[in-house]
């Protein structure tokens, strides 16, 4: 989606910046903000460049660097951390040949850690992109990485 | 019977995604009933019913009705903290994702009670599901009459929109929600003054947990004074639990207070895996203190929790079994913290790092009682100084393993001096 249109689909006013900023940034393939982006937004909202950037630098969801297509974020809390029978992250980066925090070379896949995800009774709990996966297996992850490989090459 | 399902009775029977569906459960026919009793008997129910917030700190939510309601400044808000990122909490999600129309219809009283004429739902952004759902929900609700204007042609209207986290903690503190409302980074204000007099956009705001404005219509059925009768003295009604960590039945029970913890454990949970011992568990999620086993008698009662200097939090349970070394729990928790601190206050941002680097040295069998003593004194400034409730809570966990697992420590600094021993040998 170009900025200009999802810029329009909102009032100029500084209470939407967040959700400017999640929609925009999603809905690119490369999940992150550039400096000319964010110059733009601050125009269309008549707010300081600085907040912006004070904004996106806050929340962990942003990105100003770019990542991969799909952004696997494992949790690392303590409930999945105990019900887990594996190596969630250990598993991910074999699978995966990257270390955590990392980017594939195709620039398919990013491996994130996040805080709990509320999908402690479903755990081990990751996400990718938006949608969580629960009570993942070695297979499973296998599973969910070759299907996010078939819809990139679809 | 160890479940009392009051707010959660239509769950499984109701289609989320269908009003007509909850409709068909008496589904806002409280709201019918409430605008017919007028704002202040509906305040009066809630004084009665002596409901405290279900989002952790367990604040008399009457108090917060009345100071909204007296308001002159307008507009006035209301907010929904949908913000559930405690680590080991999960009930929100499931009242969300399972009946948001009674959310809904639960922020719509309040809101007709206090003269409140725009409300949000401050949703976390990892919740992609309930979002889809609740969107919905608002939807539909627009549709049949019960938002906007002139709601069920009474004169009143209200309006209610989402608003979505970007992956951050402590936004779910009622100051850095409200910032992060505006469009800013989600650092928490100097309190006073509270939100009831200078909220959202600088006017008068009513914050309630999900499971709060979840319990208003059921109180409206039954009546304050039935509600008030389910429970214990200072806490009453019911209480929406989430069992995790190693525990056979992982999920959501709806228990009146006064519940005890191996009852919810052992009953509902079908306690630890065979051959496995309970070790430690931590109460309220990563902000609450970890107990031991022989503690699981304690009720389940804002009162009771008062002697861990600590908020009762919003009813996680988390059970940890004899396979895991305490000092790796407790330094996730305090990296947890370390991540998510905002950074405005020094105690909290500073703290917290050094914390972790002296539970680092316990990890590592590198302590010594120096140590010890340097991690009290620190712990306890930390819960003392800090200017929000994620700083004050955040060494919890280890203010209650000081005290109840105080043999860990020692075994832990001993077990050091036999091994810098051998490192020199």
């Amino acid at each position: 989606m170009e900025l200009d249109q999802l810029l329009k689909q909102y009032p100029p006013e500084q209470t939407y910046l967040l959700e400017i900023l999640s929609k925009y940034q999603t809905s690119k393939p490369t999940q992150h903000l550039t400096e000319a982006e964010l110059k733009s937004i601050a125009e269309y909202l008549s707010i300081p460049e600085s907040h912006i950037y004070a904004v996106v630098a806050f929340y962990s969801f942003y990105s100003l660097v770019p990542r991969g297509k799909y952004i696997i974020q494992v949790c690392r809390d303590v409930p999945c951390h105990v019900a887990a029978t594996f190596d969630v992250v250990r598993t991910l980066e074999t699978l995966l040949q990257i270390p955590m925090g990392a980017t594939t070379k195709d620039n398919i896949f990013t491996l994130e850690y996040t805080s709990c995800l509320g999908a402690c009774d479903g755990s081990p709990a990751i996400r990718i992109n938006q949608t969580i996966h629960t009570h993942v297996t070695p297979e499973r992850l296998k599973q969910l990485l070759d299907e996010c490989r078939g819809d990139h090459h679809a | 019977m160890l479940e009392h399902k009051l707010i959660t009775k239509y769950i499984g029977k109701i289609d989320p995604l269908s009003i007509a569906s909850y409709m068909t459960f008496h589904g806002y026919k409280m709201l019918r009933k409430a605008l017919r009793l007028g704002g202040e008997k509906i305040i009066e129910q809630i004084e009665i019913a002596q409901l405290r917030g279900r989002g952790g700190a367990g604040f008399p939510m009457v108090i917060k009705l009345k100071s909204v309601a007296a308001q002159t400044n307008r507009p006035k808000y209301l907010i929904c903290n949908a913000d559930e990122g405690e680590p080991g909490n999960f009930k929100d999600r499931y009242l969300l994702e399972n009946n948001p129309h009674q959310i809904i219809e639960g922020m719509i009283i309040t809101a007709f009670a206090t003269g409140v004429e725009k409300g949000f739902v401050y949703l976390r952004g990892e919740y992609e599901q309930a979002y889809n759902i609740l969107s919905r929900a608002l939807e539909d609700a627009y549709k049949k009459g019960f938002l906007g204007q002139d709601i069920l042609k009474k004169g009143f209207s209200f309006d209610l929109e989402i608003r979505r986290g970007a992956g951050s903690y402590v936004c779910g503190e009622e100051f850095a929600l409200i910032e992060s409302i505006e469009g800013k980074a989600g650092r928490t204000r100097v309190k006073p003054p509270f939100p009831t007099t200078v909220g959202a956009f600088n006017k008068p705001t009513l914050i309630n947990n999900v499971e709060t404005f979840a319990t208003i219509p059921s109180i409206i059925e039954i009546g304050g004074k039935a509600f008030a009768t389910i429970g214990t003295e200072s806490s009453r009604g019911t209480k929406l639990i989430s069992l995790s960590g190693n525990i056979r039945r992982k999920g959501v029970y709806e228990v009146p207070f006064g519940v005890s913890l191996r009852d919810i454990i052992k009953t509902l949970g079908g306690g630890v895996e065979k051959g496995r011992k309970i070790k430690m568990v931590q109460l309220s999620g990563a902000c609450g203190p970890i107990i031991p086993e022989y503690m699981l008698d304690l009720i389940m009662d804002f009162e009771r929790f008062e002697i861990f200097e600590s908020k009762t939090g919003a009813g996680a349970i988390i059970v940890i079994d004899d396979r895991y070394d305490m000092f790796e729990i407790l330094l996730r928790i305090g990296e947890f913290f370390a991540h998510e601190s905002c950074g405005k206050c020094t105690p909290c941002r500073e703290g917290n790092l050094q914390l972790n680097k002296l539970l680092e040295k316990f990890h590592k069998y590198k302590a010594s009682e120096h140590d010890l003593t340097l991690l009290e004194t620190l712990a306890r400034m930390i819960h003392q100084t800090s200017l929000c409730g994620l700083g004050q809570t955040s060494a919890t966990a280890i203010i209650s393993t000081l005290h109840y697992f105080r043999h860990e420590y020692i075994n832990r600094i001993e077990k050091s001096v036999t091994m810098e021993d051998s490192r020199h040998a």
